[in-house]
């Protein structure tokens, strides 16, 4: 397989999985409206995917063919949906940072430009998505309230990594855009009534970094999942 | 799908008003007037906005959304067809049929 050494992986990465997770959700979401939104952030993280990861070579072979070691999604896209809190405590914090991200990446000569000035729409609604959910659960009701903080504090621990810098991304500055994203999730938070998490930002028991190829344990079996067809009849089309 | 996923979410089981109705009329990007699309339940116009347009605009730029409690609606009733409807077509001095129209007027 030949990869090109490009930023557009460990984006496209980020992208792949978690469409992937938010295609989990079909047929499980709470209601029928918020099943098609779902889908609709699903396909729209698909779409992204697919422009990175040709970026950086075959976009099949890169997306079923590749090991675990292999993938450099960050950790926090590849946490398995848990309760529909969950699965918006993991919209919220990554589409919070991705549309810092592209709107960075955006007016920039990167080679990921045109795909960040387009996406960079996809992602604003995203973030309105998540953000329109997080107050609802928050100022909901305490069941909803204890759910979401739970959720929040949970995979507080992967957003460390958001902010370490990407190979091939140095011009971003992605202090300036940490701070951006904490002013955000602040303000978001305090306003579902909710409590920005403490501590750390990276967990003590946390295998290493998604950046570096090195994943936690649900990853394999996402993986083995989504490959599984592919794998099973080799050179097939479709 | 396998993977056990939490069955006992609160909107599974919310009541069907905590869910109302909400009616949606959908303004294309060339169109002149707001077009009634369908209906869907949504916890709030807020939502029912966001979720008009995921099912009833697929995101084309440039469309304009109105969201109305479906209770908000009075319709005329079936019933009451013949004397809403059919009031006027035999008295002419009811329509406006009467005027010249002046020479300098080319677009009324």
């Amino acid at each position: 397989m030949n990869i090109t050494a490009t930023p557009a992986l460990p984006l496209g990465d980020d992208a792949l999985i978690l469409s992937h997770r938010l295609g989990e959700w079909a047929g499980h979401a709470p209601v029928l409206e918020e099943e098609v939104a779902l889908a609709n952030i699903a396909l729209d993280l698909l779409g992204q995917a697919r422009v990175l990861l040709s970026l950086a070579g075959d976009e099949d072979e890169l997306a079923y063919l590749r090991e675990e070691r292999q993938f450099r999604n960050l950790q926090l896209v590849e946490q398995p949906n848990g309760d529909f809190a969950h699965t918006i405590a993991r919209q919220l914090y990554f589409s919070t940072y991705q549309e810092l991200l592209f709107d960075h990446l955006a007016p920039t000569d990167s080679e990921l430009a045109p795909l960040a000035g387009k996406a960079v729409k996809e992602v604003a609604y995203h973030r309105d998505h998540a953000h329109q959910w997080t107050l609802r659960l928050g100022d909901g009701t305490d069941e909803s309230h204890t759910r979401m903080q739970r959720a929040l504090d949970s995979l507080w621990q992967f957003t460390g990594e958001l902010f370490e810098p990407v190979e091939g991304l140095e011009t971003v500055p992605w202090s300036a855009l940490h701070d951006d994203w904490t002013t955000r999730i602040t303000a978001t938070l305090e306003q579902a009534t909710l409590t920005v998490p403490e501590g750390p930002r990276h967990g003590a028991w946390r295998a290493g970094a998604g950046r570096q190829g090195l994943h936690t344990e649900s990853f394999g079996r996402l993986l083995a999942e989504m490959q599984h067809l592919h794998r099973s009849h080799p050179g097939a089309t479709w | 799908m396998t993977t056990p996923r939490p069955a006992d979410t609160a909107a599974t089981t919310a009541a069907p008003t905590d869910w109302p109705l909400w009616e949606v009329f959908v303004r294309s990007r060339r169109g002149l007037s707001h077009t009634h699309a369908g209906s869907l339940h949504a916890p709030d116009a807020e939502m029912a906005l966001r979720n008009a347009r995921d099912l009833y605009t697929r995101r084309s730029e440039g469309v304009s959304i109105w969201v109305v409690p479906s209770a908000q609606v009075t319709a005329s009733s079936p019933d009451e067809k013949d004397s809403f409807f059919e009031p006027a077509g035999d008295k002419p001095y009811r329509h406006p049929t009467f005027y010249e129209i002046p020479d300098g007027v080319h677009h009324l």
